[in-house]
């Protein structure tokens, strides 16, 4: 492996690690917080995807701007769409066992899937990026770079610093990071817990819609897309620790290389790598590398 | 015989009864229907183990399911019937065998944890099947001859013959049930409840948990790999969708739908989860929309859970307890 290639993989390693990052640190804090096991969270990051495909060239034609306005409107819709989803569903899971939550968020990624199908139908679509980052930039002699996958990862960095700074600098970051260690306290010192959780639950849905949006143009929108997401996203929040966001970074970033490089190095087993990452990690901390509370 | 046990045993002896004479009365697609039906009760029945005795939820029992259906495809030679003597024996014992190891790594974890590490390790044996060459990949693989047991020269079960299929896969569900319903009976099972209930009392009470534990994993994945034998048997082809997650859900469905904690609701789960199916699939009710018929499901799926988390046989003591209001208990 020569320095070119090498480093085109360290930029995928990152881009894979940092888009899994905002998928699973969603997940790591509603769980963490709310206590609820979210299966429908990859279909988040479906519905982002298919929202990329079908609202950019809506927006184009009706508002002016392609990509960047779909963003925008994609994000708003879904932070209104998990409030809802939080208010008319969620929280009814919060008194029942896990198991329960387990089949009702099961159920509720078919319901998604069969509406996906109904309304959009089954097909594999592309969805292009926006022209001036739709080049690629030279590496070495013979290796080239798409810049929008630089770009994927330059605003995912910056995604996960807004994070860092809500969840460090911020009151309800405070609320936040405590609602992590110790639910109970955190309520029983008056803080509107109701709120916290829809907050915290659209803030969520936001990351995986946005996810899902901003990787349409790489990975294509395809049925299903979803499923594969969430697991590894499962992944991720094993390793990293449950509640914990730094762990889901360093997760990310750790499946992300694991992925990319297996997937160069040994082919054949390019698939399980990660599962077996995650059963050394087991081995040596069960309770993953930064477990809150 | 006291009067609750025969109002135990009169319904159980009359759902044999009927199986018995099944195949009898009904029309070919009905006993293959059943047939499946059957297979999914044992795989139900296997899960139960760990639910709802152990209270240990996995979401990745499929991988047990499609181990031992790979494992039959793979060891059953290619032209010639293999014997079920050393056939269904291997498979067990292979199944069992990663079901142990699995269950080592899962159990370290608890609550969420587990639930999530069971389902990535399913993913990854999922993956194995799919990725790898001596599985056919996505394809799968066939099992051309079905197996035989003979004795001698007189053969005494050939599973190419339909109402054979149909009788040891009966008999099949009836031995795994017994044996769970022994289980149950046994300090062994008494000492799984006992961890449902409170671990920590439990190991404090001087039991080391988590031999109990890997046990019941380990047999709940041996009893799935029977059912993923039959299946294999059954459909000749085995591909890595039974592999799946969406397995692993709709066993757990199953379970729900019947009612958690007791070995009936197992097989009654798996009925109901056929007859939904079999409906929500059909097009001649549903004509077109027919093939999104997993709305539906999910639908159902969200209302059961919600109006009777005590499944279907749990509905009784659910309903009286609306009419006569008591103070709930835990």
């Amino acid at each position: 492996m020569d320095l070119a290639v090498f480093l085109v993989q360290c930029l995928n390693a990152l881009q894979y690690g940092l888009l899994l990052f905002l998928v699973a640190s969603g997940l790591t804090l509603i769980f963490g917080i709310l206590g609820v096991i979210n299966l429908a969270h990859g279909s988040f990051y479906m519905i982002g995807a298919y929202l990329a495909y079908a609202l950019a060239p809506w927006a184009a034609a009706n508002v002016g701007g392609g990509f960047f306005t779909a963003l925008a409107i994609g994000v708003v819709l879904s932070i209104a769409f998990g409030y809802a989803l939080e208010w008319g569903f969620v929280s009814y899971l919060y008194q029942r066992e896990h198991l329960q939550q387990v089949l009702m968020t099961y159920g509720l990624i078919l319901v998604f899937e069969e509406l996906r199908s109904i309304l959009v139908g089954d097909d594999v679509h592309g969805v292009a990026p926006p022209a001036w980052l739709a080049g690629s930039v030279q590496l070495g002699d013979v290796m080239t770079y798409p810049v929008y996958r630089l770009f994927m990862s330059a605003v995912c960095v910056l995604v996960a610093l807004a994070l860092y700074a809500v969840i460090a600098r911020t009151r309800i970051g405070m609320a936040i990071r405590a609602g992590a260690s110790n639910r109970e306290m955190v309520q029983s010192l008056g803080v509107d817990i109701r709120l916290l959780y829809r907050v915290v639950f659209a803030a969520g849905v936001a990351l995986a819609v946005f996810a899902g949006m901003i990787a349409a143009p790489v990975s294509s929108v395809y049925p299903g897309m979803g499923n594969q997401v969430l697991i590894i996203s499962f992944v991720v929040v094993v390793i990293g620790g449950i509640g914990s966001v730094r762990g889901a970074l360093v997760a990310s970033l750790l499946v992300g290389v694991v992925d990319t490089f297996g997937k160069v190095l040994i082919p054949q087993t390019a698939g399980i790598l990660v599962y077996v990452l995650m059963a050394a990690i087991l081995l040596w901390r069960p309770e993953g590398l930064f477990r809150t509370g | 015989m006291n009067k609750s046990a025969l109002s135990h045993a009169l319904p159980l002896a009359a759902a044999g009864a009927l199986l018995v004479v099944f195949p009898f009365v009904g029309g070919k697609f009905y006993i293959d229907l059943m047939v499946t039906t059957m297979i999914l009760g044992i795989f139900a029945l296997s899960l139960e183990l760990l639910v709802g005795l152990t209270g240990l939820v996995s979401f990745g029992h499929a991988a047990f399911f499609g181990i031992a259906a790979y494992a039959t495809a793979l060891l059953a030679p290619q032209a010639a019937a293999a014997s079920i003597a050393w056939l269904l024996p291997a498979v067990l014992a292979i199944t069992t065998l990663a079901a142990a190891a699995i269950g080592a790594l899962s159990l370290r974890t608890r609550g969420i944890y587990f639930i999530m590490v069971t389902l990535a390790f399913a993913q990854m044996a999922y993956f194995v099947f799919h990725d790898m060459k001596f599985a056919g990949g996505s394809d799968g693989l066939y099992l051309n001859i079905k197996p035989v047991l003979a004795l001698g020269s007189v053969t005494l079960l050939d599973l190419d013959r339909p109402l054979t299929f149909y009788y040891v896969t009966f008999g099949a569900l009836v031995l795994v049930y017994g044996l769970l319903a022994a289980v149950r009976r046994a300090r062994f099972g008494h000492a799984l409840a006992g961890i449902k209930a409170n671990e920590q009392r439990m190991r404090a009470a001087g039991f080391s948990t988590y031999p109990y534990k890997l046990a019941a994993f380990a047999l709940a994945g041996g009893l799935a790999g029977v059912a993923g034998f039959l299946y294999a048997v059954k459909d000749g082809f085995v591909n890595p969708e039974i592999l799946a997650w969406h397995q692993s859900g709709t066993v757990l469905l199953m379970l729900i739908l019947g009612g958690i904690g007791t070995l009936r609701g197992a097989v009654i789960g798996a009925f109901l989860f056929v007859v939904l199916k079999e409906l929500f699939q059909s097009e001649a009710l549903f004509g077109n929309f027919a093939r999104h018929w997993q709305l539906p499901l999910g639908l159902t799926i969200i209302g059961c859970v919600a109006l009777m988390p005590n499944g279907i046989t749990g509905l009784p003591t659910q309903l009286r307890s609306l009419r006569t209001p008591v103070p709930h208990a835990g």
